[in-house]
């Protein structure tokens, strides 16, 4: 199939439509759900939409999005509800409530599920798809409820957008000014439970954890403000969103969900590995480079130490005799130090017996020594 | 003391407040006044219930009893002439925002729903990191501030709120040298101008030099007033009980007056020994009031 035919293929423009919507949402919501260190909450929310997934259906007498979702939203919360109030009422700590919380609901829904399609209901095959999502499934009207959904969730990120901040930074702080807290917690908290329905269709409730996790965590390793990690968080999402789904439309068969996740989780690899200042190649690079430059200055201090003992700043040496002081060759750092201008190779006088070049500290190098040695004699005081 | 002023007069009045963590009491039944333009440190052992008084203060902490009011009125009808600095832990600093940006927060409270800081509020949170030395780490990433410096961004940030009282949460923890001197210079000068500081200090030796005002606590109060009165071997080994090692700070020679110091140690010894509770005019009362 050609890209054009591609693009103008009605299904996958559903399908592309409603990734990069999911994506948009679930970046912004997540950015804000790992900054509070609740990640597996959206684990917790998207296992426990299942049992409300079948109750809509049940409800609503057949597959009806509007129903579906509702009861997702609705037993999503209900499960936040309990991860709340065992962590008040009882000495569970909110990992193992969590846990608990997504065990109990999400085997309610399995129940309910098997219940479902073990009568005879013609439509009920349709539900497993919310396991693990059916992308190709999305209707156009889907697609209107998912941007309604998605407008109202960003509406209320931008109107609240600084207490949200507070909220998240400083919770302590925002209660001292008078900011209703657990007011907006629980918001925050309905917020990621309408990213999880937004979600059900495309990828499904046991993978949608990771479109909370994944666009925040790879747009935290490149921002360094809020603002610009949930623009890139939301940037993050569109893009794995709809290559998953232009992937998945390219070959034929493979399912559209996984790949949405796939293409999120390489944006986060390569995120993790390279991004300035936080990625891991970065660090590695940065603590080669602070060992060279501590060697270079162990050199240099060592050639300014032993001209003042010699009260000579022009005071020679052999490279056997620097190699000697460290026990190790230093002719690598002597080559740097000297294109740096700190020392000069110098041809002894005629009258001396050997005739080999030696090292001599420059005025700037002299300099230099001096700084390094101040520094660190302040660290040592301090 | 209390009872020259009145209830408006008093910047912090607390009354018979009691506060339970899980059916233990943490607090029990304080009473605990402060006048307005003092410097007052709170003081205990750990586990005193220092920072769950602040935080009972400022409604942080539900209390079982008793009762609240700064300058006259509860918390909630004063929270506009309230400041306070948390602990520095207590929050995540790997949080994606600049030292100028967590300064502004002090003025989310005046902004009000749906307004978000402009220029003029930027410019006041700037006036505010000039105040504590940090105007060159405006734009800085907080999580690239050392711990001195990430206090002081936090002091800034009670600054902007332009407060009466301020509270703080163990200010002097974990800094340097450098900026607990700048912290404490800047809480002078708040007094000087006539606002009141509170702050739960975990370090004995520096109480005299540093304050005015203490509360020595454990669970309940042990002593108020000013240092000068309250400071004694007495309240605080009745505080810290057989801790030694503290005691031994409390007589050991004070670094900035070793003259009043050794003079002060037997003076100590003898009011504890023919008093339980040593006169306000004391030989150690006049000598401790000699230190700056």
């Amino acid at each position: 199939m050609s890209l054009l035919a591609l693009l103008s293929d009605y299904t996958l423009q559903n399908v592309a439509i409603g990734a990069a919507l999911l994506g948009l949402v679930s970046g912004v919501l997540g950015s804000f759900a790992v900054l509070r260190k609740q990640s597996l909450l959206g684990d917790t929310l998207s296992h426990a939409a299942l049992p409300g997934v079948c109750l809509g259906f049940i409800v609503g007498g057949g597959r009806h999005m509007g129903s579906i979702l509702a009861g997702a939203l609705i037993t999503g919360a209900l499960a936040a509800l309990v991860m709340l109030l065992l962590t008040r009422m009882s000495r569970l700590k909110t990992d193992a409530a969590l846990g608990i919380s997504l065990s109990v609901f999400f085997a309610v829904g399995v129940v309910l599920l098997t219940y479902l399609q073990g009568g005879n209901n013609a439509s009920q095959g349709g539900l497993d798809a919310f396991l693990f999502g059916q992308a190709a499934a999305t209707l156009r009207s889907d697609l209107w409820i998912m941007g309604g959904i998605s407008v109202f969730a960003l509406a209320l990120v931008a109107a609240l957008w600084k207490e949200f901040k507070l909220v998240s930074f400083d919770t302590q702080f925002a209660a001292t000014l008078g900011l209703p807290v657990a007011w907006l917690e629980a918001l925050m908290t309905v917020m990621i439970a309408l990213a999880v329905v937004v979600g059900l269709q495309m990828v499904g409730v046991v993978l949608m954890a990771a479109m909370i996790i994944a666009p925040a965590v790879a747009a935290r390793q490149w921002a360094h403000r809020l603002e610009s990690m949930v623009l890139l968080a939301a940037v993050f999402g569109i893009i794995g969103g709809v290559s998953g789904a232009m992937i998945s439309a390219l070959a034929r068969g493979l399912a559209t969900g996984p790949l949405i996740i796939l293409s999120l989780s390489s944006v986060v690899i390569v995120s993790l590995m390279f991004a300035p200042g936080r990625g891991f190649v970065w660090e590695i690079l940065k603590l080669k480079r602070d060992r060279r430059q501590l060697r270079y200055q162990q050199v240099l201090t060592t050639l300014y130490r032993l001209a003042s003992h010699h009260s000579d700043p022009g005071y020679r040496l052999d490279q056997g005799m620097v190699d000697a002081y460290h026990r190790t060759n230093t002719k690598r750092a002597l080559d740097r130090l000297m294109r740096r201008g700190l020392v000069t190779l110098t041809t002894p006088p005629s009258h001396e017996p050997g005739q080999r070049k030696q090292w001599v500290l420059t005025a700037e190098g002299y300099r230099e020594a001096e700084r390094i040695l101040d520094s660190l004699g302040q660290e040592a005081s301090a | 003391m209390s009872d020259t002023l009145h209830e408006p007069n008093l910047a912090l009045h607390v009354e018979d407040l009691t506060v339970s963590y899980h059916g233990k009491p943490v607090l029990w039944d304080i009473d605990f006044d402060v006048p307005p333009g003092v410097m007052a440190a709170i003081v205990g052992p750990n586990g005193a219930g220092k920072s769950t008084l602040i935080k009972s203060v400022l409604g942080l902490v539900p209390s079982v009893a008793g009762h609240v009011t700064l300058f006259g009125r509860p918390y909630r009808g004063a929270r506009r002439r309230v400041g306070y600095v948390p602990q520095r832990s207590s929050v995540d600093w790997d949080f994606p925002t600049t030292a100028l940006d967590v300064v502004t927060m002090g003025l989310y409270g005046r902004l009000g729903w749906l307004r978000r800081p402009g220029k003029r509020e930027r410019a006041e949170a700037m006036a505010a990191l000039v105040m504590v030395g940090m105007e060159a780490f405006a734009g800085r990433q907080i999580s690239q501030l050392s711990g001195g410096q990430q206090q002081r961004v936090f002091l800034a940030r009670a600054l902007v709120q332009k407060a009466d009282v301020y509270f703080l949460d163990e200010p002097m923890a974990g800094v340097d040298a450098t900026t607990e001197r700048a912290i404490v210079d800047i809480l002078r000068r708040l007094r000087d101008q006539g606002k009141t500081v509170i702050v739960v200090h975990h370090d004995l030796q520096t109480v005299r030099s540093y304050f005015d005002w203490m509360l020595i606590l454990n669970v309940r109060v042990i002593a108020q007033g000013p240092v000068n009165d309250v400071y004694t071997a007495d309240n605080l080994r009745r505080a810290y009980g057989g801790q030694i090692a503290l005691l031994d700070d409390v007589t050991a020679p004070h670094p900035e007056s070793p003259a009043a110091a050794t003079s002060e140690d037997k003076s100590v010894g003898k009011s504890a020994d023919d008093a339980r509770n040593p006169p306000a005019d004391s030989a150690l009362g006049n000598i401790a009031r000699e230190t700056p």
